[in-house]
């Protein structure tokens, strides 16, 4: 299990193209892997958990990665988080 | 039998062809127990294959038709169908309350679009994910039931669209080889349906109010889209009568083509300017093919509206230059951005306003959100060099406004000039005149600026307090109203004072009715929807401008909406064919 912290420095958060990005990335795994915000935790490689969870600008989160490809998953994660310009 | 519909002609022409219903069929169902929960699973399996397999298919249709970003919205169904917490809650609720996967799937789609509009207050974009999650699991159902939803994008033969009313995603679908006419029950010459058809040149009668009720699918219609007039099932006669009325009207349109590369002159030799309101530069052909002889308000809000995120300098200096170097030289007015807590920016959360039109929108937004001005004025310094750039900033109401806008222009531009980057000497300053307070003190205005265009639909809407998509005030849209006129010309006279252009971008400007009386009060130039240009170039031609000053004079010192209609129709009598 992998798991690691992010902080949300874009202005929208979570919503719209990157957050489409960020479950399509997820998708590619095997592994089951959850975003956690605020004590809530949901299944990233869903649309509307993602988008249930209303993730705005300086938020917290928690990704974690279970499975064989965890560690491959989240380095992906990461690089989608980046370039989508939701973390620094 | 046939039978007459009548409704708000709103664009020209006559279609005769097969009706398609865009309307939605019954989609009500029980909610039963099931015995064999994997059957029922296999059915839901089975509806959300199909649903997926339609909306590859539209997806692939609308990015063939509009372009790829207009095609993404399909591509969030798409991952709605995806979504395995979506697929697990319902096949969960088959099992665990052994109910068919039509409740099952209504239960847990309501749900979420309960989450989603309760997160709406905070979040606008949220608003849009409930609709999404609403399409989707209308199609999903549909499959279920086995009923047939509309696929305006699939159609393959010649129809006429009949329609409540037409959302920008159904005209994004739409094939213009197939689609000859549209109907709608609601709606007015202004609504988006009416202003896609002319944008399209399909003709269009909207605001029939029982269109849906009367017609039923495959019927044969006639419509004339000039008369506001639709025939359901015609009989012989009546067919052979609209033919003879196409076949008119198409001898019309193309004597209109001869005015293509003709100047816009009035029978006494005084020379106006015609052109072209456009939203993107995918307008320009139609521009182009209309002799449009400069664009006169080129809207910039699609820039924003039709993006994720604030649309950077260099996607708006591509959209601007493209604009500019399509027109080869000739005039283009761009109004900066002109946007309200009316529309929904996911990038731009706006406050819920009661009332958006009177609120924080335009250039009121632009003057504090100086960042995303600032960008959008960078954008324009760069495009400037490729074409005759005229700026305009929209809802302006006081000088100062007007004055802190310009500075910002200045203060970029010389940033620019320090930068090396080479601006156009000659770019003019202007302002939208939409507010009465702008109109009454058009004077003091038209001393600072280069020139003035009169949004008409927004000036009525403000003089008149009165919302025209309101049907229950919308007799107070009187374009025609003295009251409308007398600002008018207040602006125009107000303007050449100072030696400067007045212009109007709106639909008044080519209007039969109010284009001779525009003409007599010296309007310099007349901004419109690309397909009235040669039909208003073709009536200039025939109007002489001292008479018409006669009839502009007479008109503003009437009393009603309806006298000045009278007496222009009085006056030129051939206007009525």
């Amino acid at each position: 299990m992998e798991s690691r912290e992010f902080h949300i420095v874009a202005e929208t958060g979570i919503h719209a193209r990157p957050a489409t990005l960020l479950v399509q990335t997820a998708s590619k795994f095997a592994s089951n892997i959850t975003l956690e915000y605020q004590g809530k935790e949901v299944n990233l490689k869903s649309i509307m958990g993602v988008m249930s969870l209303g993730v705005g600008q300086g938020a917290d989160v928690k990704i974690s990665a279970d499975g064989s490809d965890a560690d491959e998953a989240m380095k992906a994660i990461a690089e989608t988080l980046k370039s989508e310009g939701l973390t620094d | 039998m046939s039978k007459e519909i009548k409704g708000i002609a709103a664009s020209n022409g006559v279609a005769i062809a097969k009706a398609y219903k865009l309307v939605d069929p019954d989609l009500s169902f029980e909610t039963v127990k099931v015995d064999d929960i994997s059957a029922e699973k296999d059915r839901l399996q089975a509806a959300f294959l199909t649903s997926k397999a339609d909306l590859e298919t539209i997806k692939a249709k609308a990015a063939e038709a509009m372009g790829q970003e207009e095609a993404e919205v399909f591509t969030a169904h798409i991952m709605v169908l995806e979504d395995p917490e979506f697929t697990g809650a319902i096949e969960e609720k088959i099992t665990t309350d052994q109910v068919n996967a039509e409740a099952a799937l209504q239960a847990t789609a309501d749900g979420y679009v309960a989450l989603f509009e309760g997160m709406a207050a905070d979040n606008p974009y949220m608003a849009e994910r409930a609709a999404d999650i609403r399409d989707v699991t209308k199609r999903v159902l549909s499959h279920l039931l086995k009923r047939t939803l509309p696929n305006p994008a699939l159609i393959d033969e010649e129809v006429v669209i009949v329609a409540h009313d037409m959302t920008p995603s159904d005209t994004a679908q739409l094939d213009r080889r197939y689609v000859k006419g549209f109907i709608t029950d609601v709606g007015g010459r202004t609504a988006h349906a009416a202003i896609m058809a002319r944008t399209l040149e399909i003709p269009a009668i909207v605001g029939t109010e029982k269109a849906t009720t009367e017609i039923a699918e495959g019927d044969l219609v006639a419509l004339d889209g000039m008369t506001g007039l639709a025939i359901d099932q015609p009989n012989q006669e009546e067919v052979a009568a609209y033919q003879a009325k196409q076949t008119a009207f198409l001898e019309k349109k193309a004597a209109w083509a001869k005015l293509r590369d003709e100047p816009s002159v009035s029978a006494d030799g005084k020379v106006f300017t015609t052109a072209a309101n456009i939203g993107t530069p995918k307008d320009l052909p139609g521009v182009i093919e209309n002799g449009a002889e400069a664009i006169g308000l080129y809207r910039t809000e699609f820039l924003y509206m039709d993006s994720a995120e604030l649309p950077t300098e260099e996607e708006q200096f591509k959209a601007y230059k493209e604009v500019l170097e399509g027109m080869q030289g000739k005039p283009v007015t761009v109004r900066t951005m002109d946007i309200g807590g009316d529309k929904d920016l996911p990038y731009l959360p706006l406050p819920h306003e009661e009332n958006p039109f009177l609120g924080y929108r335009a250039i009121r937004i632009s003057l504090e959100r100086t960042d995303i001005f600032r960008t959008q004025i960078r954008a324009l310094l760069r495009a400037s060099v490729y074409g005759d750039l005229w700026i305009m900033f929209p809802m302006i109401a006081t000088l100062p406004e007007f004055k802190a806008a310009r500075d910002i222009f200045n203060d970029e531009r010389a940033k620019m000039q320090t930068e090396g980057i080479p601006v156009a000497d000659d770019i003019k300053l202007g302002m939208m005149i939409e507010i009465p307070a702008a109109a009454i003190l058009a004077d003091q205005f038209a001393k600072e600026v280069d020139f003035f265009s009169i949004g008409t639909n927004d000036l009525i809407a403000y003089t008149m307090a009165a919302d025209r998509g309101n049907d229950k005030v919308a007799y107070l849209y009187q374009p025609y109203n003295p009251s409308i006129l007398r600002l008018i010309k207040f602006v125009i006279d107000a303007a050449h004072k100072e030696g400067k252009v007045a212009a109007m971008c709106g639909e008044m400007a080519g209007d039969p009715i109010a284009l001779p009386i525009l003409m007599g009060m010296g309007l310099d130039e007349f901004s419109m929807s690309a397909t009235s240009i040669l039909p208003a170039r073709a009536l200039m031609k025939q109007l002489d401008t001292k008479q018409m000053a006669d009839l502009a004079q007479a008109a503003v010192n009437l009393s009603t909406n309806d006298e000045v209609i009278d007496l222009v129709k009085q006056t030129l009598p051939e206007l009525g064919d």
